[in-house]
């Protein structure tokens, strides 16, 4: 039987660690350098914007860029997307005393909040799961909480380097000195145009990789330095719409069941969420673990289901999409967390750490947490008499994760995603158990398979997808268009996979793909599969299927605002 | 409402976007002007009459001998203040875009522009514009007058109602300023012909074709129609057909007066790009094919049959 | 030498939407610079670095949010900004518009003015020659070639009958067309030394244009509805039963086309 990871892709850990190579006056210097204007990335240039304000002689040590941060998509929050429901935890202790809930753009507390079972036609609410009460959180859009971050950031002294990819991470002598950017201006088959624009070596002091989900340099560094976590990282893919309502929503819902499939054998594992917007938008999404074995699971068509439920219907009913976006969720929990989050001048946050909450759905307020302590840790190795290089000099910082309210909730649901893995029931029944005691059951901690070995097989499922109808359901290109993806269509290819596979493994990655970035040719046994890159939204799942996403030129990609 | 219709001439003859114009201004009831502007062009005048003018101004003069915006603007400012003309109306062209801006900065006027449609609603002028890829239309008016208009290129046809036009020869002084571009060389064909922006009739090519050897299909039509040859991103990625060629959200947009879609599904992607095509026929062999719900003429077949037949009947009809 | 840039910060792809109370464009989310405008940057840039030196201003007429465009062409190489930002210009017309820049425009003094053919997000093709009239400057547009040499610019225009060449004495006003330069990439240093260059905000008091000359007062045209497109005549689907190539071009010599 197939598994993908037995396709791994033409791609290895070394096309993505290398040495400076600029001559000395074309590098360029800036003291602490960030890779991703996400909620961990902005908060970590913000605590250093504080630290800094409160410190010019360190800032000035800095030189005249002291904080930079490195943003692939066109500006922050382009690429930025969640449900979301964020803890005010994270933004409260980085803003201190400085700013109000109010002044922050969220569409209000959770007022009330209900979780389903659905079943084709019908629904039975059942409680919510003590990890899932949300009273006291915010509903949010992400991609508008980054754009918000990122204008806070400038404001602190953070230079945002917009468009920029980070496409190299840069390593002498066992120590990150920064990172090289990516090339702009190639063609399809790699030649330079014209304006052919090459990267640059940005070498800085510490260097913090923020870069969310299947970090492309993270995920470099994690094994150049061998920091691999007791699991392999597992991840699921969240397909999202906002619609404008026109009735507004008053809670938070949470379902569970169909479209998914409970046995066991098809390891889907996920559910949906419908969050209020304000008073006339909402969004909903659908989360499915990309350890799903059947070849016709199509994360994009579940969502589209989903909208078929008559629950669903009467909430949309009158309404219109507004918004579309995919992404990627680390879900491995505690467990697949990196047994080190720090190397010799090199921090590791947020998501691209695996700093999720999956039981809760939270992760936003880790990262933030997260890159604020990463600021801290950075800038007392910054002091005089202090090297950030040196073995050790930024031990702090895991030190301080360890003791935060992030490690507490982590470990207390860090084996809850693995019980997932026997189907829902059991599933359900070994969560309760696990919330019960709090953690401490089970006794011995559970594995997770890669998702890439899972072995596949075909059920006939995508004869249920609904055909687009353009008013409720629509259709993958439909949905690329609305992300606000108008990546440049003759640049080089960014996605890395084998190009010959069984018919299975193509027809899995066509049908995974929110984007229809994938195509097959004709055959039996094995296909040639043709890639589309220009529609590829960087949503993360190709890399945990058997290929590889690296990132495209710089501004490629979706330009989020709502999601 | 008195009304001036900036005629356009070229190589001899008035410009059939603004007789369509004409036609247009004449159609809505007040007396119509037309104005001809430019050297040795006193013998145009007549054609005018014959589509709407009740009479038609002449300024024949050197300093307008070459298609230059500015010299325009110093004569249109001086009949409009002269003759008290409450509308000036032009058929858009590159000529014209300058003159009515220029014209609207001179007189301090209200300036709309591709407008698709004129109409009198409640006593006041009202005209229709596209916006956002012509997904959305907007009705525009103007707060005082003179008011000035450019209509899209091929937004009305000439009609000939059979009348004759008063000729008066105008005369008209001009700014030192305006005089002092000078066109060197005129009105060269560019080599590699038209891009399929200005192409009036395209044929474009997708997915459904088959293979690029299939694209022989579409430039066989178009050359019959006399037009160009598009094609979408798929084909393009695929190598099927030149980049310059592409059609769409990444391409080219285009609005012929014709668009025939050859094996194009109609993606929104490709949408955006030739929705405001006048006309347009599809041949898809899937019925489904979302292209179908929004063409004029959507055809469900195969289009390896029916590009070549279409073809031969295009020629054979043009031949006679 | 001085070059001039006038440019505009545009609201972007599929986030672009009317506003339905002021049945404008949406201008509240992201914007970028207008595609047609870094065209007439990168030809400044050029013509600057061809003649080793000169000096490139770059100016803009909207709310604060337009320095985003300001600083991009600040980073592709530009010298210097000039932001006209008053809350008295929003809903500007051409006529305001070009009133309001040209007194900017005027303010610089500089030897050759450079623009985009049209906006992105109104199509209009329009502002070059209205500025050049309100300067008294000659102009063109569509120049998809240009070589500035002894005092003088000399382009290719683009129309619809095929290319002609004018040339016209400093001091001019160009519009130039997409077809005209492939715009350069920011470098990385370009970037970051954007904000240190010089970025001037200017309201309508310092350019002694009155709040009512500007703005949607100062405007002649005005916007009175919004509605869907007509719908496409009487759309047909036929199936091929041997005959569709002859409806075809029956339908098309109905529709006059052939």
């Amino acid at each position: 039987m197939t598994r993908p990871a037995d396709y791994p892709p033409p791609f290895g850990t070394r096309d993505a660690i290398a040495a400076p190579s600029d001559p000395d006056d074309e590098r360029i210097d800036v003291g602490v350098l960030i890779v991703g204007a996400g909620p961990a990335g902005l908060a970590c240039a913000i605590r250093l914007g504080q630290l800094l304000a409160d410190s010019p002689e360190t800032a000035e040590r800095l030189g005249d860029v002291p904080v930079a941060v490195l943003e692939k998509g066109k500006a922050p929050g382009s690429h930025l997307l969640s449900g979301a429901v964020v803890n005010p935890r994270g933004l409260r202790r980085l803003f201190r005393g400085r700013m109000q809930l109010a002044d922050l753009p969220l569409f209000g507390e959770v007022q009330s909040e209900a979780v389903y079972f659905l079943r084709p036609r019908s629904s039975v609410r059942i409680p919510a799961p003590p990890t899932m009460r949300n009273h006291g959180n915010y509903v949010a859009s992400l991609s508008q909480l980054g754009r918000w971050l990122g204008e806070q950031a400038e404001e602190a002294g953070a230079t945002i380097l917009p468009e920029t990819p980070a496409a190299r991470l840069l390593v002498t002598d066992g120590r990150v000195r920064g990172v090289r950017t990516g090339d702009k201006g190639r063609g399809r088959n790699g030649e330079q145009l014209p304006n052919f624009e090459p990267g640059s070596d940005l070498v800085a002091r510490v260097t913090v990789l923020a870069e969310g989900t299947q970090g492309h340099l993270t995920g470099a560094a994690i094994r150049h330095f061998g920091l691999e976590g007791e699991n392999p990282q597992v991840w699921a893919l969240g397909v999202k719409e906002v619609w404008r309502v026109a009735r507004p929503l008053r809670r938070v819902i949470h379902t569970m069941g169909w479209p998914l499939r409970s046995a066991a054998k098809y390891r889907e594992f996920g559910g949906s969420f419908i969050y209020p917007m304000g008073e006339d938008m909402i969004t909903l999404g659908m989360v499915v673990g990309l350890d799903y074995r059947d070849v016709e699971l199509s994360p994009h068509d579940l969502l589209q289901e989903l909208k078929t439920h008559p629950k669903l219907r009467r909430i949309l009913d009158g309404g219109e999409r507004v918004a579309w976006g995919a992404k990627t969720i680390p879900e491995g929990g505690l467990l697949s967390v990196p047994s080190r989050l720090h190397a010799p001048g090199l921090l590791l946050c947020g998501d691209g750490a695996g700093l999720v909450n999956v039981p809760a759905l939270k992760g936003i307020h880790y990262a933030i947490e997260s890159g604020r302590l990463a600021a801290e840790a950075a800038f007392a190795a910054l002091q005089p008499g202090q090297t950030p290089w040196t073995p050790g000099a930024l031990a702090v910082y895991d030190d301080s994760l360890r003791q935060s309210f992030v490690w507490r909730d982590l470990e207390a649901v860090r084996n809850m995603r693995q019980a997932f893995g026997r189907g829902f029931w059991l599933g359900a029944a070994l969560a309760g158990a696990m919330t019960a005691s709090r953690g401490k059951f089970p006794p011995t901690d559970l594995r997770t398979e890669p998702d890439s070995e899972v072995e596949l097989l075909r059920s006939g499922r995508a004869r249920r997808y609904p055909r687009p109808d353009g008013q409720l359901t629509f259709d993958k290109l439909s949905s690329v268009y609305l992300s606000g993806n108008r990546t440049r269509d003759d640049q080089p290819n960014h996605i890395r996979i084998q190009r010959r596979v069984p018919r299975e493994l193509g027809e899995l990655w066509v049908r995974m793909c929110p984007a229809q970035v994938y195509e097959l040719g004709g055959g039996d046994g094995e296909v040639e599969v043709g890639i589309t890159p220009s529609n590829c939204v960087q949503c993360g799942a190709i890399s945990a299927r058997g290929g590889r996403l690296t990132p495209p030129e710089g501004g490629s990609g979706p330009e989020y605002t709502l999601t | 409402m008195p009304t001036l219709v900036f005629l356009e001439h070229h190589d001899g003859e008035l410009q059939k976007g603004s007789l369509g114009v004409l036609s247009k201004a004449a159609s809505l009831g007040d007396e119509v002007t037309g104005v001809v502007l430019g050297s040795g062009v006193a013998e145009l005048a007549p054609q005018a009459g014959k589509h709407g003018a009740k009479r038609v101004l002449v300024v024949d003069d050197p300093a307008l001998e070459a298609p230059l915006p500015q010299p325009r603007v110093d004569a249109l400012a001086q009949i409009v203040r002269d003759r008290g003309f409450d509308t000036v109306l032009f058929a858009g062209s590159v000529l014209a875009a300058d003159t009515a801006a220029g014209l609207a900065a001179r007189l301090d006027a209200g300036l709309n522009w591709d407008l698709t449609d004129l109409s009198s609603e409640d006593g006041r002028l009202v005209g229709k514009r596209p916006a956002l890829e012509d997904s959305v239309y907007v009705d525009v008016g103007w707060k005082s007058e003179p008011r000035l208009a450019l209509f899209r290129s091929g937004a009305f046809d000439p009609s000939e109602s059979g009348g004759e036009a008063e000729v008066e020869e105008v005369s008209a002084s001009f700014e030192d300023f305006s005089q002092a571009a000078k066109m060197l060389e005129q009105a060269h064909e560019e080599q590699s012909g038209p891009s399929i922006e200005d192409a009036e009739i395209i044929v474009a090519g997708g997915r459904g074709l088959g293979g690029p050897e299939n694209f022989k299909l579409c430039e066989e039509l178009a050359e019959a129609l006399g037009g160009a040859v598009a094609a979408t991103r798929a084909v393009v990625d695929a190598g099927w057909y030149p980049y310059a060629a592409q059609v769409g959200q990444t391409g080219r947009s285009v609005s012929p007066k014709l668009y025939v879609a050859c094996g194009i599904s109609g993606a929104i992607q490709h949408k955006v790009g030739m929705q405001s095509s006048n006309v347009i026929v599809a041949i898809n062999k899937d019925p489904n094919a979302p292209i179908f719900e929004f063409s004029d003429l959507g055809v469900v077949g195969d289009l390896h049959e029916i590009v070549p037949k279409l073809t031969e009947l295009v020629r054979a009809r043009r031949g006679s | 030498m001085k070059i001039a840039v006038c440019v505009k910060q545009v609201p972007e792809g599929a986030a672009r939407r009317l506003d339905p109370s002021t049945k404008r464009l949406d201008r509240s989310g992201e914007g970028a610079l207008n595609p047609f405008d870094a065209h007439a940057v990168e030809e400044a840039l050029k013509i600057r670095d061809a003649s080793g030196e000169g000096e490139v201003v770059v100016l803009s007429m909207g709310p604060q949010k337009a320095t985003d465009s300001l600083r991009k062409a600040l980073a592709m190489g530009a010298d210097r900004a000039v932001l006209v930002s008053d809350d008295a210009v929003a809903g500007s017309d051409l006529v305001a518009t070009s009133a309001v820049l040209a007194k900017a425009l005027e303010r610089e003094g500089a030897d050759l003015v450079l623009l985009g053919q049209q906006g992105s997000d109104s199509d209009g093709a329009v502002l070059g020659a209205a500025l050049a009239d309100r300067l008294r400057l000659p102009m063109f547009s569509q120049a998809a070639e240009l070589t500035v040499a002894d005092g003088s610019v000399r382009g290719k225009r683009q129309t619809e009958f095929g290319y002609d060449v004018i040339e016209a004495p400093l001091p001019a006003v160009v519009a130039v067309s997409d077809a005209i330069n492939e715009p350069r990439y920011p470098s990385l240093k370009g970037i970051m030394g954007a904000k240190k260059k010089p970025q001037d905000a200017l309201s309508l008091g310092d350019l002694g244009v009155e709040a009512g000359a500007a703005g949607e007062e100062g405007s002649k045209t005005e916007v009175y509805a919004l509605g869907d497109p007509p719908p496409r005549g009487d759309s047909r689907k036929i199936e091929d039963d041997g005959s569709a190539a002859q409806q075809i071009v029956d339908f098309l010599a109905e529709k006059r086309l052939i």
